[in-house]
């Protein structure tokens, strides 16, 4: 059986080798930017349906970010959104046959937990200087530096392998039953697959704005701001 | 095959086993807690509901741990090389 851990290069691009999730990967990049474009060539006052279907999306993803991080949308819906909507199309382009989700391998998974470990730097420099946000570190008290440093790493970790896991499991599970079984009986697990897809997607954006929130709210004082602190 | 394959076989076993014990019980226990919540305060289901996704994914990651720990042992074991 073919271990799960490692990605056997198809072809080499000059030195580098080229995996299939990252083919794959381009291939949704290619998709996003192009439907992207496509989309919001023609934008009017008054919607056709699919403008309003997808202003629906950008409507919901911005009301997510208002009722978790309790700020204004703006500055952070082009990277919570891109997050989720790619993620949620990697997750479900295993319903391609033959196509493998680039997210059940750890490298893809590695580059989007480093994204959202840079983002919160930056988010949290912009939003309070450096200073400010070297200050969040020493958030309740200056006891807690050394673990908040930890902390931030091992939050990273976590996102990584909890997306990697999820989705590398359920492919997993699907190639063992496949193996075992005929043609119709993974059909049942291919559905949950695709739902723990949606659900992961949607948790990797919100821990995003999570982490975010922490680092641009933590210097100042404000009640209103959710307190959710995360397991390393 | 030596006794180290057979020791990582069966403690990847028993990694994965015991390490859905756990979640399992506090995944019930908060699903249990946040139903008793939605049932009191109806209004504030979508934040409830909410809240319970983040929390039973910081759960489940526990259990995915010990997932891809029984993997290691099993495909990529340093030992066995």
């Amino acid at each position: 059986m073919i271990s799960p851990l490692t990605s056997v290069p198809v072809f080499h691009l000059g030195p580098a080798p080229i995996t299939e999730a990252v083919v794959v990967t381009w291939a949704i990049m290619a998709i996003l930017v192009v439907g992207g474009i496509a989309i919001t060539r023609r934008l009017s006052l008054v919607p056709s349906r699919t403008q309003a279907a997808f202003e629906l999306v950008v409507d919901t993803v911005d009301s997510q970010i208002r009722d978790t991080m309790q700020v204004e949308p703006a500055p952070y819906r082009a990277f919570i959104g891109t997050l989720f909507v790619f993620i949620f199309l990697a997750n479900w382009s295993t319903l391609i046959p033959g196509v493998q989700p680039p997210t059940a391998h750890l490298e893809t998974d590695a580059a989007l937990a480093l994204l959202v470990f840079l983002a919160v730097i930056w988010f949290g420099i912009r939003a309070g200087g450096v200073g400010g946000y070297l200050a969040t570190f020493a958030s309740p008290s200056p006891i807690m530096i050394p673990l908040n440093f930890i902390e931030s790493v091992t939050r990273s970790f976590s996102l990584l392998v909890r997306l990697f896991g999820n989705v590398m499991s359920g492919v997993f599970m699907i190639g063992i039953v496949l193996s075992l079984a005929g043609l119709l009986v993974p059909i049942p697990l291919m559905a949950l697959d695709l739902l723990t897809g949606a659900v992961q997607a949607y948790i990797f954006a919100i821990l995003a704005m999570v982490f975010i929130a922490g680092a641009i709210s933590d210097g100042k004082p404000n009640p209103t701001t959710p307190n959710i602190r995360t397991a390393p | 095959m030596n006794w180290l394959a057979l020791v990582s076989i069966i403690s990847a076993a028993i990694a994965v086993s015991f390490g859905a014990i756990g979640p399992a019980l506090a995944e019930g226990r908060a699903v249990a807690a946040a139903m008793d919540a939605i049932a009191r305060q109806p209004e504030s289901a979508a934040t409830i509901s909410r809240t319970l996704f983040v929390g039973l994914a910081m759960i489940e990651t526990m259990a995915i741990y010990c997932l891809v720990i029984a993997l290691l042992l099993l495909f990529a074991n340093p030992l066995l090389k």
